[in-house]
């Protein structure tokens, strides 16, 4: 007697939550996976994509490419729409993680600049598999400050002045593509792996410590704890423009790391139509412009959002100018041995600062 | 005889199967298929997902011996371990001798809330508060600068004793509330009649009351070493480019570069190391008890 009704009630438990989870995931909810602070999750933005659409939005966040991965791989049909660095493009769409997006569904793609929306890295066999949304660099970023005058080199990071306030992102690839450039290598191609080594092992005692999100960056900046560091170009923007922060991005003259983040659909996404109204309206320029204004960004991949600033605004006046242009290398898809490669480099160049 | 004796036994399990059923169910179900799964992940190229190809391999075992990597954090996150366990003992063990030999009442209640009141806020909470006592401009530095007369710069944050206080701050009410039991529970008497019979306040402590304690004291520090060894999230927060330990390389395995395989047997390597250390301390300690 006593084991039945044990069985019923564990049964009658299982049967709740599983409904309650059903209910919990709606059809008309759009999941959203993307960096944190990242556009996607302004509060502005949502309530304007839920009015305007009727979709309600339904953030969540990764600290690491790799994360996001690993995310879509566990929780297939979970999300609607993923913000995937067009390197990592290759990657997810072999691992049969993002399907082909139909194009002709969103009215603001025909605007995004043609090198970006036929970058070999988000099409393939003639279908898309990524929207390009904004690009922006891997560049340094310096506190105000310790600064007189903005330096020019990347070799600032390396002066005896800065020695314990230097700052960099805990990222394998990052890393040794930084020291692929304060070496005069290209970033896609690396040569002499020796000198990266040598570079960034020099670099290590000027270290402070590793940066994971923005928010380490600002808190670090906001209590003066650092002078110089690894950015990207969008969130020193925001660290200026949005948290009142003394930050300016410097495009070293040895040059920066280029990337190119797009939107994609995963495979099993229970809205379909809601992913493609959400990508639509990310890429429109009265969303780019609303989110440069109040927060700060990258620079949009969408030419007319681009032309809607001021022509005085930092994405379009120096990202924008072929000086720049001709500095910046944009970052290539990394293979898996490369990056175990890179990983077994950076992790011991961590263990040898014991 | 023996068969009655089966048949009441059996008698006597079968209405504490009810009893026993929930925590071996869930014991079941929430340690023992994960860890499982984990063995045979450990032993895999790749996971099975999105249909890629896999095979097994002892690989993930030889990259521990391969590299010297591991086995120099391996030591590093040993030595946290041991040091993090005498701090507590130093702090803690006192502590827990005042709490159950001295005080009394109220004030024992009070004290001992003070104790296990860390245990009430969040893990990551503690860390990061320490985060602002500890770095320069902190709460620490704008406080000894305000009272001393001269300047100092204590900047204690992302480094190894950051690590060390904060592990120390998370794991010392174990260390008291452990000592606490075995202390409370030796008799007053025992060590009056130490002292009447001529032992010195030292010899007491050293003859009568350590050895007595003693199993709290080794419950404790096994309760601190063994998560401490593995601990990562302390290291990473605290300990800045130092911070780099055992625990937050198979957090990497997992969590940035989505190699479970290879996370999978640098876990099990330390869960093996560990079980070998208790395993060899076990007689030297019992003895000691």
């Amino acid at each position: 007697m006593r084991m039945p009704r044990l069985t019923a009630f564990l049964t009658a438990t299982a049967v709740f939550v599983s409904a309650f989870t059903l209910a919990a995931q709606a059809a008309e909810e759009v999941h959203v996976l993307n960096w944190k602070g990242y556009g996607a999750d302004e509060p502005w933005a949502v309530a304007n994509f839920e009015k305007a659409t009727g979709f309600k939005v339904v953030n969540d966040f990764f600290n690491s490419e790799q994360e996001m991965l690993t995310k879509i791989r566990t929780n297939p049909g979970l999300y609607d729409v993923v913000m995937i660095n067009a390197a990592f493009n290759d990657q997810a769409m072999a691992g049969k993680l993002i399907q082909p997006i139909d194009v002709s569904k969103l009215s603001n793609y025909a605007d995004i600049a043609k090198d970006k929306a036929g970058s070999p890295m988000l099409n393939h066999d003639g279908k898309v598999y990524g929207v390009p949304w904004v690009w922006g660099l891997t560049a340094l970023a310096i506190n105000d400050k310790s600064f007189d005058k903005p330096p020019t080199s990347i070799a600032e990071m390396w002066g005896p002045a800065h020695k314990g306030r230097v700052i960099i992102r805990d990222d394998a690839v990052e890393a040794v593509q930084f020291g692929a450039i304060a070496s005069g290598q290209n970033i896609n191609d690396i040569k002499d792996m020796d000198a990266v080594k040598a570079k960034l092992t020099s670099l290590m005692p000027q270290i402070k410590t590793f940066w994971s999100s923005e928010n380490d960056w600002n808190q670090m900046v906001a209590s003066n704890q650092i002078d110089i560091g690894t950015y990207w170009s969008g969130s020193a923007d925001r660290a200026k423009t949005h948290f009142k922060l003394p930050v300016s991005l410097v495009i070293p003259q040895e040059g920066a790391v280029a990337w190119l983040d797009a939107f994609s659909i995963p495979v099993g996404s229970k809205n379909v139509a809601g992913a493609e109204a959400f990508i639509n309206y990310m890429i429109d320029p009265k969303f780019y412009v609303e989110w440069v204004t109040k927060v700060g960004a990258p620079v949009s991949a969408n030419t007319k959002a681009v032309d809607a600033l001021p022509e005085d605004a930092f994405n379009r006046k120096v990202m924008g100018s072929p000086d720049v242009a001709k500095r910046i290398q944009f970052q290539a898809p990394v293979t898996d041995e490369q990056r175990e490669k890179y990983l077994a480099l950076w992790q011991e160049l961590k263990v040898n600062v014991k | 005889m023996a068969d009655q004796l089966a048949i009441g036994s059996r008698r006597g399990l079968k209405p504490a199967l009810p009893l026993l059923l929930p925590a071996y169910l869930w014991l079941t179900v929430a340690i023992f298929l994960p860890l499982s799964a984990m063995v045979f992940f450990s032993f895999m190229t790749d996971l099975p997902l999105a249909g890629k190809e896999w095979s097994f391999t002892l690989g993930n075992y030889a990259a521990f011996f391969s590299q010297s990597l591991y086995s120099t954090l391996l030591f590093a996150s040993l030595r946290l371990g041991l040091e993090v366990t005498l701090w507590c003992v130093v702090i803690g063990y006192p502590a827990a001798y005042v709490l159950a030999k001295v005080l009394k009442g109220r004030s024992r209640e009070a004290i001992f809330l003070l104790v296990i009141l860390p245990f009430w806020s969040n893990g990551l909470v503690r860390i990061f508060s320490w985060a602002m006592v500890l770095r320069e401009g902190g709460i620490l530095d704008t406080a000894l600068n305000a009272v001393l007369p001269f300047k100092i710069n204590i900047d204690l944050m992302y480094s190894y004793p950051a690590v060390i206080i904060g592990l120390v701050h998370s794991y010392v009410p174990y260390m008291v509330l452990t000592c606490y039991l075995t202390l409370q529970a030796i008799d007053n008497s025992l060590i009056e009649a130490g002292r009447s019979l001529g032992a010195s306040r030292l010899q007491v402590l050293w003859r009568v009351i350590i050895p007595l304690s003693m199993p709290g004291l080794i419950a404790g520090a096994a309760l601190i070493f063994v998560p401490v060894v593995g601990s990562f999230m302390e290291p990473r927060i605290l300990g800045g480019r130092t911070g780099t330990f055992y625990g937050t390389v198979i957090e990497d395995q997992f969590v940035a570069v989505f190699n479970w395989p290879l996370g999978a047997a640098l876990s099990f390597i330390l869960l093996a190391v560990v079980l070998i250390i208790l395993a060899l301390a076990a007689p030297v300690l019992r003895r000691a008890g």
